[in-house]
């Protein structure tokens, strides 16, 4: 039987030693914590679950939460495909610098990426006796986090496309310059149908970091109950004070978000390979 | 529309692309540019579709300059090698596509549009597919709609670039054949850009042969095969072969010894003399190409032999009659009934 198996293929001792340590690898590090977040959170049964979620300080933290994604994710959004568009489809001078700078915000720790707006937009800050006085208040409120949001979360958008869109190159743009279509057209018909599931993926990772985002936030955000606090702020707090079935109540919001991200994007794979293998049939 | 292409330079980054290219195009002509990869030919095609701007010359479209008008504005059809077909578009989509983008004032009507779409499909043969996807079509099959959709939109001109490139032997031939046909048909001026001397020979009206981003000459299928006017276009169209020689007192010599050729008014001092295989006639006596064959190989119809020539051992290759045996070693002379001399500065070496 060994004699016909394929040069690549282990032993099938090796095999099932090398898939068992995955397993249990996974079980300890990923489905174990899981699995616990929701045990602790139902622990005092299903009322006391809802009343931690219903909570009026709790129900701030989750329209806050999803207010930041509202606006960071469409902004990084429109950053993403405006940066991609210029590094995959122009030439010009700086195009590496550029290409690099987008990565830089996952190379920095999420509390320099929070620190670096309190030291520019702060009370003591370049910019903040300025700001102060024409009564506009970036740290220690929403603006604030909303910046620090979409900066730690910029680079989902363009990392995704950037490949995908040189991979296209600019023949089907160019086809349809000559055959009349504007500029703006020639976007709306061909740039973006072809660029569509590779957005979405991105824009869904984008979504999941700004959510869940907890570093960057907890620097600008000074963790106001009712008025600053995030979810993942919010499961912090609760944790500390004790709470421990409303901290994982809350934090088994986080745990579904990312539990349907993941299916989403399992989801969006399978059909993105698709189209991936599509390309390569029709170049 | 008549295409006047006016000293035309075009320079990129840091080597130069096209250096001063000028060609009158008749309206209704089938051109070929052909040349060698990095001849300028997909540059110069590109400068007339507007995908590219000169650097320096003029482009007319018939009596209007069409130099500083965008692409859009030219109102070409353009195919690509790689078809570059929209691929989230069916293949009636893709051909209706330069008609659907036109302003509110301009645009037919829908059912005007699918009418032309459809009937386009069939001027390319393909009617039947017009709701598939470019992924599910033959590499031939979207080159031909890849031209149905060029031509929805009225051209002024038809710009090809390798338009068979990408496609195999026997689909090519027939390809050519088929546009051909279509040209003759819709009676737009068509240029066509290729690296392959026999397309270019059997489909164009006229043949432009370029060359590091020059035009090394211009003229009908026979004229560039039978007459070539460089030594360049002498050995990139067709088989052929070329000697350095000397030209003294209208004699040709090669290495000190007579060759038995007329000069026929080449310049006297150094030339290179070109001729083709089939263009020889063995001969005796001293005054003759002299040789050792180092091959004998079987080209289709004919034996062919290479041979070394003189002290230098230059490498000739000329075919054999039935009559002549040859093999490796063998001893031959011969002469080249047809040939051309031309002066060793003229091809810039």
């Amino acid at each position: 039987m060994s004699k016909h198996r394929d040069v690549t293929q282990e032993r099938r001792l090796v095999q099932c030693l090398l898939i068992a340590g995955v397993a249990l690898f996974l079980a300890i590090f990923l489905v174990l914590p899981l699995v616990i977040v929701f045990v602790e959170a139902f622990r005092n049964g299903v009322r006391t679950y809802f009343e931690a979620l219903t909570d009026p300080e709790s129900l701030a933290a989750i329209r806050l939460t999803l207010l930041v994604a509202a606006i960071a994710v469409p902004a990084n959004l429109l950053f993403g495909i405006a940066a991609s568009w210029a590094i995959a489809k122009f030439d010009f001078h700086g195009k590496s610098v550029l290409n690099t700078l987008i990565d830089l915000p996952f190379s920095v720790s999420p509390v320099i990426s929070g620190l670096i707006y309190v030291l520019l937009f702060g009370a003591q800050g370049v910019l903040g006796p300025w700001l102060e006085a024409h009564g506009v208040q970036i740290i220690f409120a929403v603006p604030g986090i909303v910046l620090a949001t979409i900066f730690v979360t910029f680079p989902f958008v363009a990392r995704e496309l950037i490949p995908l869109m040189q991979q296209q190159g600019t023949r089907e743009e160019e086809m349809a310059l000559s055959l009349g279509a504007s500029g703006f057209k020639t976007f709306l018909l061909v740039t973006l149908p072809n660029i569509k599931w590779g957005l979405l993926y991105g824009v869904l990772l984008c979504n999941a970091r700004a959510m869940g985002e907890f570093g960057a936030v907890s620097v600008v955000s000074g963790h106001i109950r009712g008025v600053t606090n995030t979810m993942p702020l919010h499961v912090e707090i609760l944790y500390n004070e004790y709470s421990f079935a409303a901290a994982f109540a809350v934090a088994s919001l986080l745990a579904m978000l990312a539990l349907i991200t993941l299916v989403m994007k399992s989801l969006l794979e399978w059909r993105f390979g698709a189209e991936l293998a599509a390309r390569k049939r029709h170049p | 529309m008549d295409l006047r292409i006016v000293n035309l330079v075009k320079a990129f980054d840091r080597f130069p692309a096209l250096h001063g290219v000028s060609l009158d195009i008749r309206s209704g002509e089938l051109v070929a540019l052909l040349g060698p990869s990095g001849s300028g030919k997909t540059t110069l095609l590109r400068l007339i579709a507007g995908l590219e701007f000169p650097t320096s010359g003029e482009i007319w479209f018939g009596n209007e300059n069409a130099s500083a008008l965008s692409v859009r504005a030219r109102n070409i059809g353009f195919v690509f090698q790689s078809y570059a077909l929209f691929r989230h578009m069916t293949v009636l989509d893709n051909i209706a596509f330069g008609l659907k983008v036109r302003p509110m004032a301009s645009r037919p009507a829908k059912s005007a549009i699918r009418k032309r779409a459809l009937d386009l499909l069939e001027l390319v043969q393909l009617p039947g597919v017009a709701e598939r996807f470019p992924s599910q079509l033959s590499g031939g099959q979207r080159q031909r709609v890849a031209l149905a959709r060029a031509l929805a939109i009225e051209p002024r001109v038809l710009l090809l670039d390798e338009p068979f490139g990408a496609l195999d032997a026997q689909v090519r031939r027939d390809l050519r054949r088929w546009l051909r046909e279509i040209h003759d048909q819709t009676g737009h001026t068509t240029v066509f850009v290729t690296h392959d001397q026999e397309e270019a020979l059997e489909l164009a009206d006229r043949v432009v042969v370029m060359s590091s981003g020059r035009i090394e000459q211009i003229g009908n299928p026979d004229e560039v095969y039978d007459e070539p006017a460089s030594a360049f276009v002498y050995g990139f169209i067709g088989d052929s072969s070329s000697l350095p020689v000397a030209v003294e007192d209208d004699a040709v010599m090669l290495e000190g010894r007579r060759l038995g050729l007329h000069g026929n008014g080449c310049r006297a001092g150094q030339a290179v003399l070109c001729f083709r295989p089939q263009d020889v006639e063995f001969v005796t006596g001293s005054e003759a190409v002299a040789g050792r064959v180092k091959t004998v190989r079987r080209v289709l119809n004919v034996r062919r032999a290479e041979l070394e020539v003189g002290r230098a051992r230059h490498t000739v290759e000329i075919d054999l009659g039935q009559d002549v045996e040859a093999r490796r070693g063998t001893a031959l002379s011969f002469r080249p009934r047809r040939f051309k001399l031309f002066p060793m500065d003229q091809q810039g070496t």
